[in-house]
């Protein structure tokens, strides 16, 4: 159904998917030749043994002699596996050592704390009034170091974006963390990859990444607040977000509406998709989302409200409005 | 005379197995001390290995059908995205019992209940140790497994995963009884498993067959007992596990509870440190039915059978120490990471010279491409690629990426199914005349055979494509345009041809029962004691128990096969003989059928599930139990004196 951007691990559009790339080649080289040589072994061996004369059967009363020529071969084979395992053990030790390496220098902190099923996003700052808090996405500066710690209300989570690196658990009770150097810019898809309730399928997050003077664009109108409604139906649509159910989950930044267990709606137009990459950003799925987010993410927290064809219309009407 | 030599002296009047009692004479003497009892009673209280493992074998295979219901459900709905014939909560559920179900269910005790027909008889013994424990354990494993079936179609089975994470599987998120049914269904089993690993390691250490010295000991017999070894220090980490997650849940206990100090990861080290030897568990078995079918088929003894015992045992060890690459994404210290990369990467090296090993055999024999040959061949080209992808994801840096995705779910069935199930159909086939007396149809046999082989590879190479594509495991749908739609389809066609091919498989299995091709003692031609015997065996087993002077004691007897004498036919009785040399050491009396292992597992049974509602179940419960325990332990006679062992 939405189609926010691309996920796949062999996209090697970061510092450590890139090296992904590299040693999944080395690797895939090497245990390809093993490959070969098990079969090659194998199919001479039934080819061989079927033309011989000579074979040391119990028909033949040999049945316990071993050519001599096997021994040797059973040590170079021994050598061949110990000799491959340890070239591959090596280059994927230098590997982490070059993915670790990003870690020491973070110019960028982003925190993600993970819900059952989806993503709260902040960019904190010395000046809390400058905080950016958003969900279900994360922007990136191309080429700058970012770490973002990783946290979780509620069971255990895990953050994957393919295109930039691998995974990172979210775990109750722990902080754990994870450092990326996108080198590309572009527009990705992220999911979460433990299983984590019936909604699993549908924890993606949109990540993007962009020149910096794009990101900072970007940082300057996150840091607004949200803009106010101007035609009556808008009007109407922000009565009844700020002071019916809405409010008491969401969040609005510079409004009434100041729940804190649900995705902040600060910014929400400005997203590339609804519910955590469930659909993607359009009024037709904002329509179909507010009327009955149960029919369209079966289980998720957002109980579906039963809204007049007034109140809907206004409601999406009002969301349009948080770009 | 005094009374104690007396009472070291033989009986005189005890009718023994000799040269003056064999023969028919024998066979129906030993019939009426072996036999069990007769309808339905005496079905209950069979005690005999063969009988416990044949059930064990058509419950697992039972289970295997049904968990292969859910596979085929769930490849119908990811065949395409945003597929909505399944839904979320209900795919949850399918998944999780799916592996729940081929784990607990199906791959261990189909592979201890193979253990268990074939041990005695490939070892020469009349039946196992603690006869009694494997029929309790039988029936713990049958009542571990309705519970959770029952659950399922009551819908009220677990959704958590066959992993059950906690918090997900916890007080706070898993719902309702789902996963304390999931938990208690792994007290049942693992008891069931733990009961067989002991039954398995005292009937080969101490009854071996004169003779049969540990260097003589069959490739399987090998595998088995390193594997119940296995069994043995893995389960309670689970049975740990298992409970402490019950008491969080039912007794407010904070084990895997951050708040109150407790810890989530906790669970994961503890059912890792079983869950990763499970898999050998799983495996070692199968390398013993490739070693015993490589050896019959091509007509001689397995090449550097000490290199292959030595793989089997250094297998079991490592296989100790790689739990954490099952962790490498939940941020422990990377340094420490570097450990469990290099001993993952290193199982590869006795599985290689294992690999070695049969090769070597095929180089110096004359393979007969019978069906039992043929799976070892499939196995070779399947399980190799499991086994390097396991190379590949042991990496630290390639597995952060392809940890839980679908590259995962290629691989290990590609270790499972190519390395556990491949084998096990050939050993299925192989052993069908022993089990049964009737010899499988070729003919059906060699269509499922190439249905199950290219099946495979097309239901499940596809999935390593679609795991490098960013496809999650465990998600009920994904979306469009993506690039997953072909591989997806791909793998749905497949599973469809496997699933019609181990449909065919089966009804072989049941058409061949009445099959005109009776089976001789031996038809494969083959070198171990179990083909000495009848097909199917006797409840005794062997008339006179069997001396093995060789490994292949049935290629190098020559005419007849020497026997020793001298054990009692109207009670039963076994021969022990020394650990390492096989030499007879004393006769053991052997339990007779009794109905109290079945009464002391309902009863066991009964205490667990209601212990899912209520704690008082553990006391009130322990009652019955502790009744039938008693009943089942009751002196019947004075313990007969200890003889000296007549050679």
């Amino acid at each position: 159904m939405s189609l926010t951007g691309f996920q796949t691990a062999l996209g090697g559009d970061a510092l450590e998917s890139a090296n992904f790339l590299t040693l999944f080649g080395v690797f895939l080289a090497v245990c390809a030749v093993m490959y070969l040589l098990v079969i090659g072994g194998l199919l001479g061996g039934l080819w061989r043994s079927r033309r011989s004369e000579e074979q040391l059967t119990v028909e033949a009363g040999r049945h316990h002699e071993s050519s001599p020529h096997f021994q040797p071969v059973l040590i170079g084979w021994g050598a061949v596996i110990l000799v491959g395992l340890f070239g591959l053990t090596v280059a994927s030790f230098f590997t982490d050592r070059s993915n670790a390496s990003v870690a020491r220098h973070p110019d960028l902190t982003v925190k993600v704390t993970a819900n059952q099923w989806w993503w709260d996003v902040q960019y904190p700052t010395h000046d809390s009034s400058k905080m950016i808090r958003t969900a279900n996405e994360i922007h990136l500066p191309v080429g700058v170091p970012a770490e973002i710690t990783l946290q979780s209300n509620d069971v255990i989570h895990s953050l994957w974006i393919p295109n930039l690196a691998g995974k990172q658990d979210l775990i109750p009770g722990r902080v754990t963390d994870i450092q990326l150097l996108p080198r590309k810019t572009g527009t990705y898809r992220g999911q979460c990859a433990e299983f984590c309730g019936v909604q699993h399928a549908h924890m993606a997050l949109d990540v993007t990444v962009e020149s910096k003077e794009d990101f900072e664009r970007w940082v300057a109108a996150q840091q607004r607040v949200a803009f106010a409604p101007t035609t009556p139906l808008q009007v109407a649509g922000y009565r009844y977000v700020t002071t019916r159910e809405c409010s008491a989950c969401h969040n609005i930044a510079g409004t009434p509406a100041s729940g804190s267990v649900a995705p902040d709606l600060t910014h929400f137009a400005s997203r590339r998709s609804i519910a955590a990459g469930t659909l993607p950003m359009s009024t037709g799925n904002l329509y179909g989302w507010v009327a009955d987010p149960q029919s369209q993410k079966p289980g998720n927290h957002m109980p579906t409200i039963g809204l007049s064809p007034d109140e809907l219309r206004a409601v999406v009407a009002y969301l349009e409005v948080l770009k | 005379v005094t009374p104690a030599e007396k009472a070291k002296a033989p009986p005189a009047k005890v009718p023994r197995d000799g040269p003056k009692l064999t023969g028919a004479k024998l066979a129906s003497a030993l019939d009426v001390t072996w036999g069990r009892p007769r309808g339905f009673l005496g079905w209950l209280a069979s005690v005999d290995h063969k009988d416990i493992g044949r059930r064990y074998i058509v419950t697992a295979l039972v289970f295997m059908g049904l968990a292969g219901l859910l596979a085929a459900a769930m490849r119908m709905q990811l065949s395409q995205p945003d597929n909505d014939l399944i839904g979320a909560a209900r795919y949850n559920e399918i998944f999780t019992m799916h592996g729940t179900t081929m784990m607990f269910l199906f791959a261990v005790p189909v592979m201890q209940g193979m253990q268990i027909y074939l041990t005695p008889l490939m070892v020469g013994t009349r039946n196992m140790a603690f006869p009694r424990l494997t029929a309790f354990s039988y029936w713990m494993y049958l009542a571990g497994g309705c519970l959770l079936w029952v659950a399922f179609i009551l819908n009220i089975g677990p959704d958590v995963g066959w992993f059950a994470y906690p918090p997900l599987s916890g007080p706070q998120y898993g719902i309702g009884k789902r996963p304390d049914i999931w938990a208690q269904m792994v007290t049942f089993t693992e008891i069931a498993a733990l009961a067989v690993a002991v039954t398995l390691t005292a009937t080969i250490l101490k009854q071996r067959a004169p003779g049969m010295t540990l260097a003589r000991m069959p490739l399987f017999v090998w595998a088995t007992l390193v594997t119940s070894l296995m069994v043995i220090f893995s389960m309670p980490s689970v049975a740990l596990a298992s409970s402490f997650l019950l008491s969080d849940r039912l007794v407010g206990t904070h084990f895997y509870n951050p708040a109150e100090s407790g810890d989530a990861l906790l669970w994961q080290h503890l059912f890792w440190f079983f869950g990763h030897p499970e898999v050998y568990i799983i495996f070692l078995p199968a390398t013993g039915f490739i070693s015993e079918i490589v050896s019959t088929f091509c007509r001689r003894s397995v090449f550097a059978y000490p290199i292959v015992v030595m793989a089997l045992v250094a297998t079991g060890i490592l296989a100790f120490g790689l739990w954490v690459h099952h962790m490498f994404a939940t941020g422990l210290p990377r340094i420490g990471y570097s450990f469990y990369t290099a001993a993952s990467m290193s199982v590869s090296i006795p599985t290689g010279l294992q690999i070695f090993c049969w090769i070597a055999t095929m180089w110096q024999g004359r393979p007969r491409f019978e069906v039992p040959f043929l799976y070892v061949i499939a196995f070779l080209f399947t399980f190799v690629i499991g086994g390097l992808s396991g190379v590949i994801i042991a990496a630290v840096p390639l597995d952060l990426q392809l940890h839980d995705t679908y590259f995962i779910v290629a691989h290990f069935h590609y270790v499972l199914i190519g390395g556990a199930v491949f084998p096990l159909l050939g050993a299925i086939t192989y052993w069908y005349p022993k089990f049964t007396g009737r010899m499988m149809s070729d003919a059906l046999g060699k269509l499922a055979f190439w249905m199950v082989f290219l099946g495979f590879q097309l239901a499940f190479f596809p999935m390593h494509i679609s795991g490098l594509l960013g496809m999650p495991r465990r998600v009920y749908t994904y979306p469009a345009g993506q690039g997953l739609e072909l591989p997806n389809l791909l793998s749905s066609i497949g599973a469809m041809v496997v699933a019609t091919a181990i449909f065919l498989f089966v009804v072989n299995m049941i058409v061949s029962l009445r099959s005109t091709r009776v089976a001789p003692p031996n038809p494969w031609a083959a070198p171990s004691l179990e083909w000495a015997t009848s097909s199917p065996p006797p409840p005794y087993n062997f008339g006179h128990i069997p001396v093995a002077d060789s490994r292949t004691p049935l290629w190098d007897c020559g005419e007849t096969l020497p026997v020793v004498h001298g054990l009692r036919v109207n009670e039963r009785e076994l021969l022990l003989t020394s650990i390492l040399a096989a030499g007879p050491e004393s006769r053991e009396p052997s339990a007779e059928p009794s109905w109290w292992p079945f009464v002391a597992a309902a009863a066991t049974a009964v205490m667990f599930v209601s212990s899912i509602f209520s704690p008082w179940a553990v006391l009130f419960g322990a009652v019955p139990v502790t009744i039938a325990l008693i009943a089942w332990f009751w002196p019947k006679s004075p313990f007969p004196p200890p003889e000296p062992v007549i050679s």
